[in-house]
């Protein structure tokens, strides 16, 4: 099946109202600017409504932890931490860049911050620092049978892609939250983890097309079919 | 312009993205047309990324919400008597 011209996660995209080019809508301007009206508000003694400005990312950031530490409860304590330091901080946030970056830019370091402590330096690989794409095959496959996002439902599917994201390097799992599931665009993912947009844009080729490898044959196997290897997986149900 | 299918490979990404240029993309398009094997890589890429990026792949643990704005508010508090 064919479906090229589809926007890709066009709820993500939505809910961030960038382009892939950065620039933003006009619905992004007067977002930013009511975060900005928000922000001089809270600094100004309403510190409740910090729990209002961060709503709408506190999901992200836990994904965003969770990608890097891949540990559930070091995740949430992670996103707790990096609110907290967001609050702290917020005095020093200038809005060169919009506050949901900023937010996940604390969020990145705590986890990789906790990542360090606990396994080492295991971020900047030289391999992923390089912006040389390298020779990258991905599983080939005659034909491809769409698999619809309601097959979510089941545990399974779930399971194989959140296996799939393990196997990618942290920097890797990073841009391809940061982009893939929370919509942000090359420009923001490159200031929220600190890199070049080629460098971003290097990772991301690196990992969903590892991400194609990885799952293909197991969702796709050959003459079977995703459904058939669901069902096997679901013991037969 | 004929590129072959290792060509197409490394520009899934950027295709997927719309970096590519209208020159390059049209190229690519052309190539996929005649090739299934590539239009199915392109194909499982897309939709495999779809379905990591539908909010029910990475659910958030039962609870989370509350617990984060509960230890906020607490440090909210003692940050306020601190200063």
């Amino acid at each position: 099946m064919r479906w090229y011209g589809v926007s890709l996660n066009t709820e993500m995209n939505a809910r961030t109202m960038a382009g892939n080019d950065g620039e933003p809508t006009a619905a992004a301007a007067e977002s930013c600017a009511r975060e900005a009206s928000a922000i001089a508000r809270i600094l100004a003694g309403e510190r409740e409504l910090f729990h209002e400005l961060i709503r709408p990312y506190e999901r992200g950031l836990y994904v965003a932890a969770y990608s890097i530490l891949q540990n559930e409860a070091d995740a949430e304590d992670a996103a707790q931490e990096s609110v907290i330091k967001a609050y702290k901080g917020l005095k020093s946030f200038r809005g060169d860049a919009k506050f949901s970056t900023w937010l996940m830019a604390i969020t990145l370091n705590e986890a990789r911050s906790r990542l360090r402590q606990t396994k080492g330096d295991q971020f900047d690989s030289i391999d992923d620092c390089d912006e040389e794409r390298g020779d990258y095959t991905p599983s080939m496959l005659a034909d491809w049978r769409y698999i619809p996002s309601e097959q979510l439902e089941r545990k399974e599917l779930r399971q194989a892609l959140r296996e799939a994201m393990a196997c990618l390097s942290p920097e890797q799992r990073e841009v391809l939250i940061l982009r893939d599931v929370r919509g942000m665009s090359i420009a923001e993912t490159a200031e929220a983890t600190g890199v070049s947009e080629g460098l971003v844009k290097v990772r991301l080729f690196r990992a969903r097309l590892s991400m194609q490898k990885l799952l293909v044959p197991k969702l796709a196997p050959k003459q079977r079919g995703f459904m058939g290897w669901l069902t096997r997986k679901a013991g037969g149900r | 312009m004929m590129i072959d299918c290792r060509h197409v490979w490394s520009q899934v990404s950027d295709y997927i993205d719309g970096t590519v240029t209208q020159g390059e993309r049209e190229t690519i398009e052309r190539h996929l047309a005649n090739c299934r094997h590539c239009s199915a890589v392109m194909d499982s890429t897309r939709n495999i990324l779809v379905l990591v990026g539908d909010a029910r792949t990475f659910e958030v643990p039962v609870g989370f919400g509350e617990r984060l704005h509960n230890r906020l508010q607490r440090s909210m508090d003692a940050h306020e008597s601190d200063e």
